[in-house]
């Protein structure tokens, strides 16, 4: 296999500089294909950051960014998502005045080709509702679909994020911190069904929980202000003494 | 169900209001009514506060003007000509506004909205201060005297009811569903494959074409376009209608326009003459500190909670 064949996604040189600051700092990430795939990183590290670049949400100062191949460096956050790369937010990334329902339609619903429609009735997609129950049942929020989001828990707003970002059928998903602030409980329930999703997909996840991280991802790439400070799989990253030195001086 | 039966009443009720109450004041509301309900589709489902809608309302209204006047235009040609050009202009000040957010939003159509207005004042076609004067109303149909109060009582109304059903289906249609989705969390519609300023942009041209159309059938009924129509108080009253009557509620702008117009007749005629803008602005700090959710929404709220 070609090494673009390998990769399905990849920087050379990824820099971002906020006025003199340096958050992302020549930074060469490959990601293989099928590969669940760790970003961790104390906090301030550059994690986000590097995920805002990845997904065209910020432009980087240097460096280049390539997607199947494809040099995907200058285009947009929306052209990325329609080429397959799906991203979730830090804080969770839900339309609230909607129901659960209406929520991942709205993922299904640019397929249809009639978004710019203004003169059709909302009911023109009722069809979409199978499927979009089917997504809900997957993430568990079954007895949800006509609830307001809202009005939802935490958890059950992440598993809805999760549904939505599967509506794409996304190549590639990039979860920045899917377990933050949850229960033990929510976060089983998660990690569980991203190692359900993840089956024929890449998945980019950024994770303070290094135990989802043992247990989820096969290469791990640490990142300290800014840098990768090393890459491996977990035994590898976690025997790394710099790595312990870098949480232990941060973290804790 | 519940919804339906209100309009049905409401439909009513405005058939036989010109027996009751005085035609033109009613065709007044009516016009405010639709500015604003045009108005909300921006503010109220865009997330975008416009200031400067008064430039398409006053705008269409010299347009058509001259249409009628000069040209000689049936009618309704008059006004879709009217209603044409402020989706052209509502085009071009979106282009460039429609990137901005928040206050620079603001800023932009106003300043753009400034810059019409200025245009308004020195063009040769409008008549500068005096205005556009004698506009014919001429015939509905070919057929229907519209010189007839009773008669373009019914042309404003069939109007305002096609504008607003348009209004009510975009809001519940595909193009909403994406509009509210860019309201809530653009970031997120973004990340969904959706090019969310083009959305945006659909939802400020509609805005504009309609606030034109509303623009454009007040000069037929008053047979006047002038600059107050184009003025920015004007772009700052439909905000005012819209907040009163209840942000991003359909019938919402509409009852508030009704109710600012009606306030300004009765105020006009009184001893408060004067006071008129000191009681607006009077509401204006009632309504943002008390009730945020304007008139229809608190109904809406108050309903929910006691079921
Ligand atoms: N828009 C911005 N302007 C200036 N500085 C920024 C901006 N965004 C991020 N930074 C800085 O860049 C650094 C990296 O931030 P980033 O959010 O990427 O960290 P992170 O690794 O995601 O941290 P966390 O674990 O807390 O989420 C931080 O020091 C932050 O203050
Ligand atoms: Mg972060």
């Amino acid at each position: 296999m070609s090494e673009s064949g390998n990769y399905i996604l990849q920087t050379e040189g990824l820099t971002k500089e906020f006025k003199g600051f340096t958050a992302v700092d020549d930074v060469n990430l490959k990601v293989k294909r099928h590969d669940i795939h760790a970003l961790i990183g104390p906090n301030g590290a550059g994690k986000t950051t590097v995920f805002n670049l990845l997904t065209k949400f910020l432009t980087p100062t240097r460096g280049k960014i390539t997607f199947n191949g494809r040099d995907i460096t200058s285009a947009k956050p929306a052209e990325i998502a329609r080429m397959g790369v799906i991203r979730s937010f830090q804080i969770s990334a839900v339309f609230p005045h909607m129901t659960a329902r209406e929520n991942v339609r709205v993922a299904l619903q640019r397929k249809l080709g009639t978004s710019f429609h203004f003169w059709r009735p909302v009911s023109s997609l009722n069809r979409l509702n199978d499927r979009a129950d089917e997504l809900l049942h997957m993430v568990g929020l079954d007895r949800f679909t006509e609830a307001m989001v809202a009005d939802m828990s935490y958890g059950r707003k992440r598993a809805l994020e999760i549904a939505t970002t599967l509506a794409m059928e996304p190549e590639m998903m990039l979860l920045d911190e899917p377990t933050q602030g949850m229960g033990r409980e929510d976060v089983e329930l998660v990690t569980e069904l991203i190692r359900k999703v993840a089956a024929g997909r890449t998945i980019l996840m950024v994770e303070h929980n290094l135990g989802v991280v043992s247990t989820l991802c096969n290469t791990i790439t640490v990142l300290q202000r800014g840098a990768i400070l090393t890459e491996g799989d977990y035994r590898t990253v976690s025997n790394d003494p710099r790595v312990k030195e870098a949480y232990m001086g941060k973290a804790a | 169900m519940n919804a339906k039966i209100g309009y049905l009443i409401a439909l009513v009720l405005l058939i036989v209001a010109p027996f009751v109450i005085y035609p033109v004041f009613l065709m007044k509301v009516l016009c405010f009514a639709l500015f604003a309900s045009a108005f909300n589709l921006i503010l109220g489902y865009g997330g975008l506060l416009s200031f400067g809608h008064a430039a398409f309302f006053g705008g269409a209204s010299y347009v058509t003007g001259h249409a009628l006047k000069v040209w000689g235009l049936p009618t309704e040609l008059g006004i879709l000509t009217g209603a044409a050009a402020a989706c052209v202009l509502g085009f071009l000040v979106g282009m460039i506004a429609i990137r901005r957010q928040g206050i620079y939003f603001a800023m932009i159509t106003l300043a753009m909205a400034q810059m019409v207005f200025f245009l308004f004042i020195t063009a040769p076609f409008t008549g500068g201060e005096n205005g556009l004067q004698g506009i014919p109303r001429g015939t509905a149909l070919g057929a229907i005297d519209l010189q007839d109060n009773l008669n373009m009582y019914y042309f404003v109304l069939a109007i305002f009811v096609l504008a607003y059903f348009l209004i009510s289906r975009t809001v519940n249609s595909p193009f909403g569903q994406v509009l509210g989705a860019i309201r809530d969390n653009e970031n997120r519609a973004k990340s969904l494959g959706y090019d969310t300023d083009k959305y945006k942009l659909l939802a400020f041209v509609l805005s504009a074409t309609l606030a034109g159309l509303a623009g454009a059938t007040k000069s037929v009924v008053f047979q006047l376009a002038s600059l107050t129509d184009a003025h920015w108080h004007m772009s700052g009253e439909v905000v005012l209608m819209t907040l009163l009557g209840g942000l991003g509620t359909i019938p919402g702008p509409a009852v508030g326009a009704g109710i600012i117009v009606t306030l300004q007749n009765y105020l006009a005629k009184g001893p408060l003459g004067g006071w008129v803008p000191v009681v607006l602005g009077l509401i204006f700090i009632v309504c943002v500190l008390a009730f945020r959710r304007g008139v229809v929404g608190e109904i809406k709220a108050m309903i929910r909670k006691s079921f």
